[in-house]
């Protein structure tokens, strides 16, 4: 009997030009991708734990770094320079507030200096507060005259300000000094602590997502044992066997990070109205600012690249560890 | 093609499995490696598969010189060899297509020419149109047949098999054994340990007998 011609000579196997060999290795990639996606769907229950852990390991950072930018974002037009308040003792006539402001606008340490009426005073306030109603009530103004100080630049230390707070305050008419935006630096100082806080978070709950990625592939390289021994024994390369372990991690990532997004857009959902009552108790234009089309697509391809680089760590040790026997 | 020169195997567990064997085997050539029990015959078939590299002495299949290979060499050897095993080693959770275009997979070749070749390699064997059965569903003869299908379908220049008709009644492992004979026809260099006296008698091809590691007869062409 003889052997068909597809049996017959041994000719090696494998594609013959250079576009049909990049061909295959697509299809190669393609049918793993897809075959790791058909692996994972197939264990559903244990796929949606995976992918919930991720994704909650990974919302955490996220949000957290939303606060943070929309603290930021609250506070940006605050300034970060320290002004100081200089008011002036009642009654104070306009004539004698103007020789007071050159007065102080002549001191070295002195950027610059504006005169605040108190009429400009009661407008501001009334825009600010929101309770505009309550200063209808009022016959006269209260307010004094205010002259906003802004330290020049060596003199805009903390130490330097306080300084300038007690001469200021010898001066001629003065009442009170007030570095009134000392908080606005604190506040600044706190959010730099949080931002990196959220890196710190991050970079630990990145490393978590490895973890829990790499415990999940070791599981299915100890379930998929036997195909990877006779894998191996039929000239599978490493590479060959760990290509699906690789893209089971890249696709857990992914769905981990797709959740996490998700996750945050309906925190941002419920915390927007709260928020809205909350701005506008303030009598303030602010809204809440979800992520960013930047920042979306680095978290997605962010948590598909910690997904295929957990695999990639625990198939290098694993699957060299994995011979066929006879 | 196959040839073992003063091989010397010790197990990490202190087993002295051969010593001082010596043997070769042309090109297209066909023999039955016999041998009792713990002879060494799997042994031989794992060296030149490279599941194990020799001890001692130089084990060379295929022009390559299977004790010096690189690691990352050793998936492009095995390729060149077509290994079938008593318990076929099948993978039982997927259909008989999938196992027997496993190395084809691995190979990358195209989708058109796997489905071409699974369907010749297992018409040769006798099971065409089983591509969607799954191993378990076969018997033990067709599982093993399908093992032979997968072996050759990369066409190896060299076959081995490790008892093949070791589970099989004898009318199956002479049909089993006719396929091995029908591959080694069209120039495939074969090696099939076996203990199986009938088969022995049936086939007329040198026979490489081991006994306790050591060469007992057959070193050179049967005259």
């Amino acid at each position: 009997m003889s052997l068909p011609e597809e049996l017959r000579a041994a000719r090696p196997a494998g594609p013959r030009t250079i576009g049909g060999a990049a061909a295959t290795w697509l299809e190669r990639h393609a049918q793993s991708l897809v075959g790791s996606l058909g692996r994972l769907a197939r264990q559903p229950f244990a796929t949606a734990l995976t992918i919930a852990v991720i994704g909650i390991a990974l919302a955490l950072p996220a949000a957290l770094y939303l606060v943070v930018a929309n603290m930021r974002t609250v506070t940006a037009d605050l300034g970060d320079t320290v002004q100081l308040s200089v008011y002036l003792r009642l009654p104070t006539s306009e004539a004698q507030a103007k020789k007071t402001v050159q007065a102080i606008q002549a001191r070295v340490e002195v950027d610059q200096a504006v005169l605040v009426s108190p009429a400009e005073g009661l407008a501001e306030f009334r825009a600010m507060s929101g309770i505009g109603e309550a200063l209808e009530a009022l016959t006269e103004n209260p307010l004094p005259w205010v002259v906003k100080v802004r330290p020049a630049a060596p003199h805009d230390s903390a130490a330097a300000v306080e300084t300038l707070a007690v001469e200021l305050r010898k001066a001629d008419g003065v009442e009170l000094v007030e570095a009134d935006t000392a908080w606005v630096r604190r506040l600044h100082a706190i959010l730099d602590t949080l931002r990196q806080l959220v890196f710190l978070a991050a970079a630990v709950l990145a490393a978590g997502v490895l973890a829990i990625v790499g415990n999940t592939i070791r599981l299915e390289i100890n379930g998929r044992r036997a195909e990877i021994e006779v894998t191996k024994l039929v000239g599978g390369s490493n590479a060959f066997v760990r290509r699906p372990f690789l893209y089971s991690g890249l696709w857990q990532g992914l769905g981990g990070s797709l959740l996490a997004v998700a996750l945050v857009a309906i925190g941002m959902a419920a915390l927007e109205p709260p928020v809205a009552r909350l701005a506008a108790a303030y009598g303030a234009a602010f809204k809440l600012t979800g992520l960013q089309p930047r920042e979306l697509v680095a978290i997605v391809a962010g948590g598909a690249l910690l997904g295929w680089l957990g695999a990639w760590l625990v198939c290098g040790y694993h699957l060299r560890r994995i011979e066929p026997r006879a | 093609m196959i040839r073992f020169d003063r091989v010397f195997k010790r197990y990490p567990n202190g087993r002295e499995a051969l010593s001082e064997l010596s043997f070769e085997l042309e090109s297209g050539e066909m023999a039955f490696l016999t041998g009792n029990s713990g002879a060494g015959k799997s042994t031989v078939l794992r060296l030149i598969a490279l599941l194990e590299r020799p001890t001692r002495g130089t084990v060379v299949v295929n022009g390559r010189n299977t004790g010096s290979l690189r690691r990352g060499a050793i998936p492009a050897f095995r390729r060149q060899v077509g290994v079938v095993f008593q318990d076929h080693r099948l993978l039982d959770d997927r259909p008989v297509y999938d196992n027997v275009a496993l190395p084809l997979a691995i190979a990358g070749v195209p989708r058109r020419e796997m489905d071409k070749r699974v369907r010749a390699a297992l018409d040769q064997v006798g099971l065409l149109g089983r591509e969607r059965s799954f191993p378990l569903e076969l018997s033990a003869g067709e599982q093993q047949r399908v093992g032979i299908a997968r072996a050759v379908i990369t066409k190896p220049p060299v076959l081995i098999a490790d008892e093949p008709t070791g589970n099989l009644d004898p009318d199956l492992a002479l049909e089993v054994m006719n396929l091995f004979h029908r591959f080694n026809a069209v120039g495939v260099t074969v090696m099939v340990a076996t203990h199986d006296v009938h088969l022995l008698e049936r086939f007329r091809v040198r026979r490489i007998q081991i006994e306790r590691g050591r060469l007992a007869s057959g070193a050179h062409v049967a005259a």
